[in-house]
């Protein structure tokens, strides 16, 4: 239990990068992207956990009770909403690549020129 | 390069990188012994020095609210770019909403989807509004908040109505709005430099219960205005999707 | 800095441990088996959910897939506690990053009819 969640991270990179590198599609390429990023998500959470703690809002519980790390969830928060909007504009140059060139297998558009 | 050569060079290198990067990762304190004091000190110090209940908002727009400056206006490149990217080329036009709905021959939307996706737009509305505006209290905050705000216009499509959709969220309108998130956030920051404090201090009055509505400051005002601007940029996006699908036409030769 | 030449070591922390980095227990916690049983399930199922998206090769279903990702991977937030972070993964993941790539996949087959 002290690495697994690390190893879950490692598996999910790898993962996601054959998708990467052996896809026929750019959407299928994008979407690769967003399960290798979300695995640093599970890596944030993971480095941040305290075992045996609550969650660290203090509304309805006593103020000093061990909470797990608050910072890394501050991060892994804003970075899901981005990640959003990130793959809207990875989207839209696909759209015009496919526009301009006709197709969106990459390894077809490698080969085009101009 | 053929495939299945691409296929196996990629599973050695890429076998030899995930046990890197695994090796790494097993000098680290193990999962749930967490040695560091940062996230201790936050979590004792938070409710008395900011009066919100919420320590990852709370961290989230003061004491790491310049990161979050930042991350925002990512956001707001983000649909700047889809904007740019997705404009006219050379040879395509534009057909009008009203030409493009009197003659599509798609299947009207079922009575059971409008009926449903109209119901809970007002609901969506209600509660996005809520997550955005309790930022210091319970796990919510502006980021949250603006994309189920944002569901709301997009329910709004899905019950058939484009032409509503883009009556009720106009390209001007929605730029304008996004902006006035962007700098209200900004301008939030530079008020207190203003008053001769650091950007971004928290200067307003702190309030007498922690967790109230209106405790904690500057945090409340700020995640309410980054909630405006994230549901204003992912509309913005989608609509801008959604004229691509539906509006514009590569003109026939 | 002399930390930064070294590389990273070889195994977990060993050696005396610092007495708050030991398990705390709170009025609120439920037993550490349960909890990490259930922490184990989550990730054993997020790691096979990674797994099905990437092998999906069709693009339409591949986003019904992610969407279904994005519903694991809040449960294992939440399991993690942290409870914002689902929140932003529910909202994001299985709503709207499915409808910009069903825009984006409709547009570029409109093109192809």
């Amino acid at each position: 239990m002290h690495i697994f969640p690390f190893v879950v991270v490692a598996w999910i990179v790898g993962v996601g990068l054959y998708g990467l590198v052996t896809s026929r599609h750019l959407v299928h390429q994008i979407v690769c992207l967003i399960v290798v990023q979300s695995s640093t998500y599970v890596l944030l959470l993971g480095v941040g956990y305290v075992s045996g703690a609550v969650a660290p809002y203090f509304y309805d519980i006593p103020l000093h009770t061990p909470a797990v790390d608050p910072v890394v969830q501050a991060l892994a928060l804003t970075d899901v909403v981005v990640e959003a909007a990130v793959t809207a504009l990875l989207l839209s140059f696909a759209i015009q690549a496919h526009k301009r060139f006709g197709t969106l297998d990459p390894q077809e558009l490698a080969e085009l020129k101009g | 390069m053929r495939p299945a050569v691409r296929r196996w060079v990629f599973l050695i290198a890429g076998a030899g990188f995930v046990a890197f990067y695994l090796w790494g990762l097993t000098g680290l304190p193990g999962f749930g012994n967490y040695p560091g004091p940062y996230g201790d000190i936050i979590n004792s110090v938070a409710v008395a020095q900011t009066k919100a209940t919420g320590v990852v908002s709370a961290i989230n727009f003061e004491y790491r609210g310049f990161d979050t400056v930042g991350e925002e206006f990512i956001l707001f490149v983000a649909a700047t770019g889809v904007s740019t990217v997705l404009r006219h080329l050379r040879g395509e036009r534009d057909r009008s909403a009203l030409d493009e709905a009197l003659d599509r021959n798609a299947p009207p939307t079922s009575d059971a989807i409008r009926m449903v996706t109209l119901l809970f737009t007002g609901p969506t509305v209600v509660i996005g509004w809520y997550l955005a505006s309790h930022a210091q209290t319970s796990p919510s905050g502006g980021f949250q908040g603006g994309v189920v705000l944002a569901t709301a216009f997009i329910l709004i499509y899905l019950a058939g109505q484009f032409l509503v959709f883009e009556r009720v969220s106009p390209v001007d309108v929605t730029d304008a709005v996004e902006a006035v998130g962007a700098a209200g956030f900004a301008c939030i920051g530079l008020a207190a430099v203003g008053l001769g404090l650091a950007y971004l201090s928290n200067y307003l009055p702190l309030g007498q219960t922690p967790g109230a509505v209106d405790s904690s400051g500057t945090i409340a005002l700020i995640s309410f205005f980054v909630g405006v601007e994230v549901a204003a940029s992912f509309v913005l996006i989608v609509g801008e999707l959604l004229e691509q699908t539906l509006l514009v036409r590569q003109e026939s030769r | 800095m002399t930390g930064l030449t070294t590389g990273p070591a070889a195994g977990p922390v060993t050696g005396p441990v610092a007495p708050h980095i030991a398990a705390v227990t709170t009025p609120y916690s439920v037993s550490p088996a349960l909890m990490d049983t259930l922490q184990v399930v989550v990730l054993v199922l997020v790691a096979a959910g990674a797994t099905a998206v990437v092998l999906t090769r069709q693009p339409v279903r591949q986003v019904i897939v992610l969407s279904g990702y994005g519903l694991l991977l809040a449960l294992l937030f939440m399991v993690f506690q942290a409870p914002d972070v689902t929140l932003s993964e529910l909202t994001v993941g299985a709503v709207a990053l499915p409808i910009l790539l069903l825009l984006a996949l409709a547009k570029v087959r409109k093109k192809e009819e």
